[in-house]
């Protein structure tokens, strides 16, 4: 199978501090690491691979220095590393990244599965692995906490992590699949891996390398502003309706009214 | 710290052991010392992280054949576990007799699942009456045609039970003295090979220490390792190589008590103000530090000049474990007085390395038997000057 796995190097957050002024991240000077949930999808992509044979393609879009996460990829045992950069990705949001990333898996060509983190740690969206599917028009599956692949057939079946049940779907492939950090435990990287990823060459893809529209790159292709960030309260409890089917029809009805739904 | 200018290659050694060491053993180490449990776990990291062939060459399996590259890996991981650190470090002394003395054949059927580490090995010298005094060896191996059938019981095998390929040194002519014996390669698994119970211990309380019990143990003599009669030089051979070893567990231990007693020291507030604020301390903790450097320098040059290809290292060796074990001892006993009661307590890791460090001056030569053999050497090369 091959599997290419969409990685983000993000800010250390153990190490990170807030500009109280612009509340946005301060990022100077802080060690970068791969997205722990990106860790968690390499894994997978390791798992697999080791079961069915073929390829781990990791692929990122950042400045020249992501290559670091990528080479650290190669270090846990992935195969190749693509780096999508340019500069004309600055200021990239979340539609932006996910068509960036999209056209250059396009351009690497064949693959059976795509694997993303469930989220990256900085950015919090979860809308980039989503949005690659979109993009390349392929069914997509959120928050894996167990995958299995079943190459003969071309499928791969998986555990989706939801609030409070979990959801077992079948998807065929090719296919975006996000993966939260129950999945598994990312390994450590071994003597020989670095060896490898000392001397591994990285693939650099550039704006016009993956043939991309100039119109939907960075930030002139970014459709979203950010107004203000904040955590938003927790979801209500909710209420419970109690009583015979029909009373309970008759209450709810009246509550739809109440609100002015219908 | 010095800057021992280390390649790019050792940096990746030394870091990624101490990465390993501490994502695997420091969460555990408490519970496999109170409850001697096997360090598995940590063995099938470091084996995943490729960190289990550093001394042994390519061909075999590993990483390149390199004592420093071995005493770094050794070190960061006694840094953090002694017990951890021993299991690691006597799979290199059980497999170095294959190592020097091994034919190809040997070799490349035990070599390559012990560099991967998905096997351990084990060294079986010492018996009840032959610590020291390995010469007094009981243990006999008869020949019998093709074959030797050896019986006797080896006392306190670290790795013993644990281990798949054990290297044991066994009286095949006693008529001979000293040149009667001989290194065997025996399996785990031989008919007649059976273990002791697991010893209950001081420290390095995970590691195994087990007795290997031998009741008419058919071996093969395709199973001898060198020839006949050169089981001492075998094991004589084999404890030059691995000395600086227990060296680098000894200065990661000591090294581990001292960070220790650094961050303690800063944390701790006596009469208004943390207790790295008194010179008392600060020379205490001045002192530990300039012993663990000064062991570590002399580990490593001890391990650069063996990996040079110099041969005669024996008397270096030997003041290498010396120097780190006595340091060892001697830091970590400092460690506790830092923290004072709180360092007498097993809430704090501090004597438990105590307890780990007392070992290194007691296994592959007591330090009384070091200094004996560095004196013997020194007097021998003063004498060949006239
Ligand atoms: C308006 C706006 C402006 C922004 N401007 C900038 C800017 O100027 N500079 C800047 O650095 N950031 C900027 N960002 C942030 C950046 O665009 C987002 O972080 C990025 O789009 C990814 O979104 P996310 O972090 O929410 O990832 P998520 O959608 O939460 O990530 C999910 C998964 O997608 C994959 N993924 C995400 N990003 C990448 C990537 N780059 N490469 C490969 N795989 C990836 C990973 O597998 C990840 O686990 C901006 C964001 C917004 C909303
Ligand atoms: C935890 C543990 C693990 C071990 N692992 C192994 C292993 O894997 N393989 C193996 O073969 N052995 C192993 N040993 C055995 C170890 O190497 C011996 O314990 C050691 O060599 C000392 O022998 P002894 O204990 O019989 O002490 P003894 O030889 O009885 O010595 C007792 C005391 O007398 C002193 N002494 C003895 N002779 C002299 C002398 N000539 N001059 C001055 N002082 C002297 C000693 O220094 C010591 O202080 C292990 C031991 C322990 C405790």
């Amino acid at each position: 199978m091959d599997i290419i796995v969409c990685i983000k190097q993000v800010p250390d957050t153990t190490e990170v501090k807030i500009n109280p002024e612009t509340n946005t991240l301060i990022r100077e000077g802080v060690p970068s690491i791969i997205n722990p949930f990106d860790e968690n999808a390499v894994e997978a992509a390791l798992v697999l691979k080791e079961k069915h044979g073929g390829k781990v393609t990791v692929i990122t879009m950042g400045p020249p220095q992501a290559a670091e996460a990528l080479k650290a990829t190669i270090a846990m045992g992935a195969d190749e590393m693509v780096l999508v950069s340019d500069r004309a990705f600055a200021g990239s949001d979340t539609w932006a990244t996910s068509y960036t990333l999209s056209q250059a898996i396009k351009k690497l060509g064949n693959f059976d599965l795509i694997l993303c983190g469930k989220q990256a740690i900085d950015g919090d969206t979860a809308q980039v692995g989503p949005g690659i599917a979109e993009w390349l028009g392929i069914p997509q599956v959120t928050f894996a906490v167990k995958l299995e692949a079943d190459p003969a057939n071309k499928k791969v079946k998986v555990e989706r992590m939801l609030e409070e049940i979990n959801e077992i779907v079948e998807a065929p492939f090719p296919c975006v699949v996000t993966a939260v950090k129950q999945m598994n435990i990312p390994r450590l990287p071994s003597l020989k891996g670095m060896m490898r990823a000392k001397k591994a060459e990285v693939k650099i893809l550039s704006a016009q390398d993956i043939e991309a529209d100039p119109k939907n790159l960075g930030l002139n292709g970014s459709p979203t502003s950010v107004v203000r960030i904040f955590t938003p309260p927790p979801r209500g409890g909710g209420e419970v309706l109690t009583g015979e089917a029909g009373e309970i029809v008759g209450k709810l009805i009246g509550k739809i009214k109440d609100r002015k739904i219908i | 710290m010095l800057d021992y200018l280390l390649t790019e290659e050792q940096i990746m050694v030394r870091d990624l052991a101490r990465k390993v060491a501490r994502e695997k053993a420091l969460p555990k180490r408490a519970e496999w010392d109170e409850t001697g449990e096997f360090p598995w776990e940590a063995l099938k990291a470091f084996s995943d992280a490729d960190l289990c062939g550093l001394y042994i060459p390519e061909e075999l399996g590993g990483f390149g054949q390199s004592v420093f590259n071995f005493c770094l890996a050794t070190e960061e991981i006694s840094r953090v576990c002694g017990g951890v650190g021993v299991t690691f470090a006597a799979s290199a002394l059980g497999s170095t007799p294959i190592l020097l003395f091994g034919t190809d054949e040997q070799k490349k059927k035990y070599m390559p699942p012990i560099a991967k580490g998905t096997k351990l090995a084990a060294f079986g010298l010492t018996e009840a009456n032959a610590g020291s005094d390995a010469a007094g060896i009981e243990t006999v191996a008869k020949k019998d045609g093709d074959y030797f059938i050896i019986n006797g019981t080896k006392q306190w095998i670290t790795n013993g039970g644990e281990a798949e390929t054990y290297t044991v040194i066994a009286m095949t002519d006693k008529s001979k003295g000293p040149r009667g014996a001989t290194a065997f390669i025996v399996e785990k698994g031989t008919p007649g090979f059976t273990f002791g119970k697991k010893e209950n211990k001081m420290g390095i309380r995970c590691s195994a220490t087990r007795e290997l019990v031998f009741q008419d143990c058919k071996v093969h003599k395709s199973q001898v390792l060198g020839r006949e009669g050169m089981g001492f030089i075998v094991a004589m051979k084999t404890l030059d190589l691995t000395r600086p070893g227990i060296g680098a567990q000894a200065v990661g231990i000591a090294q581990g008590a001292l960070d220790e007693a650094i961050k303690y020291a800063r944390e701790r507030v006596q009469f208004g103000k943390p207790i790295s604020s008194l010179q008392a301390i600060q020379h205490m903790l001045a002192d530990m530090a300039t012993s663990v450097e000064a062991a570590r320098a002399l580990v490593y040059a001890t391990a650069r000049m063996i990996d040079a290809g110099h041969k005669d290292y024996t008397l270096p060796a030997s003041e290498a474990k010396l120097f780190a074990s006595d340091t060892a001892m001697k830091v970590t006993i400092d460690a506790i007085q830092v923290l004072g009661g709180y360092g007498y307590m097993k809430e704090y890791p501090v004597e438990k390395m105590a307890r780990d460090a007392k070992i290194t001056q007691i296994y592959e030569g007591t330090n009384q038997i070091q200094r004996n053999q560095i004196g013997l050497a020194l007097i021998k090369e003063s004498a060949q000057k006239k």
